[in-house]
């Protein structure tokens, strides 16, 4: 009897060792694989502005309680228009700062007198919520030089980005970080 | 007739011009400033460096290195508490959950897949680290550093336990989970462990509500049950358990050997102490040898079973992509068969791709489904087979035993054995020896 333990037991840790050396050598060989397709930098999400269609996801799937989408400025591109469509409701009823005049809902963009007769037009990012209503805006009736960006000192770089999911468009995908921003061309 | 409508007028005029000219942009030249006004630059503001996710890793490693002294050579249950409440602290609340090795699990499923996938070096250490350590010393990585498990842990108050039977049943769970969420990741349709991580939202104090309210009946749920995330659900627990059976060193109740008082008995709220078999009687091992054959020759049959089973949710299952389900709507769109559009329907439209390829793919992505359900399936049922002969298997064991594969190594169990405190009175007495 005690024979048969023995022999039994040695049989199982034979056995042990066996699948132990095999879970080794997969696990081995996974990282080894894996690591002959790691990427040596670091990547992040970025919106392609090109895709994107403002549909206001944005604003609601992302996983920070106010998103870190912006709505973003190429300034080169802008015509500084005194009726900008990207500021102003369609239907304004002056043409000042008056809240009930405006696009935005938090009133986040900074209209500014420059000379007559332009405007400039800033984003206070501390107030938008990404939803690209503005950014509609601009494209329909202007230059297009605003337009929506995950804004990096916001973003926490989920695994996977939570806008990327629901994104209708599919226009987040991940950029390497040392070019972390797709930022519309003047053309 | 007011300003307004003039405006209106004037700009109407000028963007027919211009948008004939000049195609889609740059309706309005850039304007030529007299009072010297700079145009501001575009702001970039750049991610963090990639220092922050060496140090994580850093961090990680030692804190399994600290969390494997603790349960194994001091063997406290103190000390891992507090290195418990120090991981949740840095992993779940500072880092705020992301990357974790649980949710690396589809990154590395991805990359092995798809050779145009590159998974960053630190999520690849991150997925690793955990795992080769179970193979050495069990699930330190569960009980001392993993956040999801630490915030569960916290809450537990009342521990009920969990028949056997349940136990064993709802794991299946933890199976399932990980092969959806594999052949979902590799088909590309998403990240369910990311997308439906019950924990993270807490950690970012922020999240849909959706997932709020399942963290939070996790939550209450865990205050009677013992971490119900890491022991039905958890899709890299099942890897750190089939590893951990394996692993060189176990988590033992006693420092030495088991002299049987029972004391320990009731003492691990996750259900993992295994009480002495003793002898099994003659007929009961002939009952069970008879059950196993049986168990062996219908083996084939049960992981067929789960495979056809699996295929028969392929359909289902395909419409979690993206694709598929925008090609299926393109579809009723075209046909007639359903009146508008969706966001994502003119998205597509807007691009200006073909319908006929966006068909293509999505009965690409479809067979890659009908073959994923197959060994999902396949999967289920080789696990369910497996576990009816593992439990068929009668093991000997004489002694009060932590299951290798349960043990989530919180060392709650040490203080309640009467050797360890033998143990740590001698060790007491040693330094009063050596101290005065
Ligand atoms: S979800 Fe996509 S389409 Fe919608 S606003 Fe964001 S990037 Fe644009
Ligand atoms: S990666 Fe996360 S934090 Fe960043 S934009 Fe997407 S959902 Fe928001
Ligand atoms: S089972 Fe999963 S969630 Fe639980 S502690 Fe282990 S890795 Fe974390
Ligand atoms: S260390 Fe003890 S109490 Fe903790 S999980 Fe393992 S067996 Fe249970």
């Amino acid at each position: 009897m005690a024979e048969k333990d023995s022999k039994d037991t040695s049989r199982r840790s034979f056995l042990h060792d066996g699948l132990w050396g095999i879970s080794m050598a997969a696990l081995g060989s996974l990282a080894g694989f894996a690591f002959s397709r790691t990427a040596k930098e670091k990547t992040v999400w970025q919106i392609d502005p090109y895709k994107c269609t403002c549909c206001g996801k944005c604003t609601t799937e992302c996983v920070l309680a106010l998103s870190a989408v912006k709505c973003v400025h190429v300034y080169a591109m802008c015509g500084y228009c005194e009726l900008c469509t990207g500021y102003f409701d369609p239907d304004p009823h002056e043409l000042d700062t008056g809240a009930e005049n405006q696009l935005c809902p938090t009133g986040a963009i900074i209209r500014t007198f420059i000379e007559d007769p332009y405007y400039s037009y800033a984003i206070d990012e501390d107030l938008c919520n990404g939803c690209g209503k503005c950014v509609k805006g601009c494209n329909a009736f202007g230059n297009g030089s605003l337009f929506l960006q995950i804004r990096h000192n916001l973003c926490v770089n989920c695994n996977k980005c939570a806008i990327a999911a629901a994104c209708p468009s599919q226009a987040i995908k991940k950029v390497p970080a040392d070019e972390p921003y797709i930022l519309k061309q003047v053309g | 007739m007011r300003r307004k409508d003039l405006l209106m007028t004037i700009l109407g005029v000028i963007l027919c011009l211009t948008a004939i000219a000049a195609g889609q942009t740059r309706r309005f030249p850039p304007p030529d400033f007299q009072s010297g006004y700079e145009m501001p630059t575009t702001e970039t503001p750049p991610p963090d460096a990639d220092f922050y996710e060496y140090i994580a890793v850093a961090v990680l490693a030692a804190a399994l290195g600290v969390g494997t002294y603790f349960i194994f050579v001091k063997r406290s249950r103190k000390y891992a508490w507090a290195l418990m409440i120090f991981s949740l602290a840095f992993f779940g609340f500072w880092r705020m959950g992301c990357v974790c090795p649980i949710g690396a699990t589809q990154n590395m499923a991805v990359s092995m897949f798809d050779p145009g996938y590159a998974v960053p070096i630190t999520v690849l250490i991150i997925f690793l680290l955990p795992l080769a350590l179970s193979l050495f010393h069990g699930r330190v990585f569960c009980g001392t550093v993993c956040p999801l498990g630490a915030i569960q842990d916290v809450v537990l108050l009342k521990p009920l336990s969990v028949p056997f039977w349940l136990e064993s049943s709802l794991r299946l769970l933890g199976y399932l989970y990980l092969g959806l969420a594999l052949v979902l990741a590799i088909t590309g349709a998403g990240f369910i462990i990311c997308q439906y991580d019950p924990f993270v939202s807490f950690f970012r104090l922020s999240g849909n509500f959706g997932v709020l309210a399942i963290g939070g009946a996790f939550l209450i749920m865990g205050v009677f049950i013992g971490r119900p995330y890491c022991r039905f659900l958890c899709p890299y627990g099942i890897l750190l358990r089939q590893l951990s059976r394996l692993s060189k060193w176990k988590v033992k109740i006693s420092p030495d050997e088991c002299v049987k008082c029972r004391l320990c008995e009731d003492s691990c709220p996750f259900g993992a102490i295994r009480k002495p078999t003793g002898e099994a009687s003659s007929e009961e091992l002939a009952a069970r040898k008879k059950i196993l054959a049986v168990l062996i020759l219908l083996f084939p049959f049960i992981v067929l079973a789960g495979g056809f089973g699996g295929s028969q949710i392929s359909g289902l299952l395909s419409r979690s992509h993206h694709d598929v389900r925008l090609a299926d709507r393109i579809y009723l769109e075209e046909s007639g068969q359903v009146e508008g559009t969706t966001d994502e329907s003119e998205a597509f439209r807007g691009t200006g791709e073909s319908i006929e390829s966006l068909y293509e793919l999505s009965a690409e992505i479809q067979a890659e489904f009908s073959r994923g359900s197959w060994i999902l399936g396949g999967f289920i049922g080789l696990v369910i087979g497996g576990t009816l002969i593992k439990h068929t298997i009668r093991r000997n064991s004489d002694e009060y035993l932590a299951d290798a594969g349960d043990c989530l190594a919180c060392g709650r169990c040490f203080e309640y054995c009467p050797r360890e405190r033998l143990r740590l009175s001698k060790l007491q007495e040693d330094k009063q020896v050596l101290y005065g």
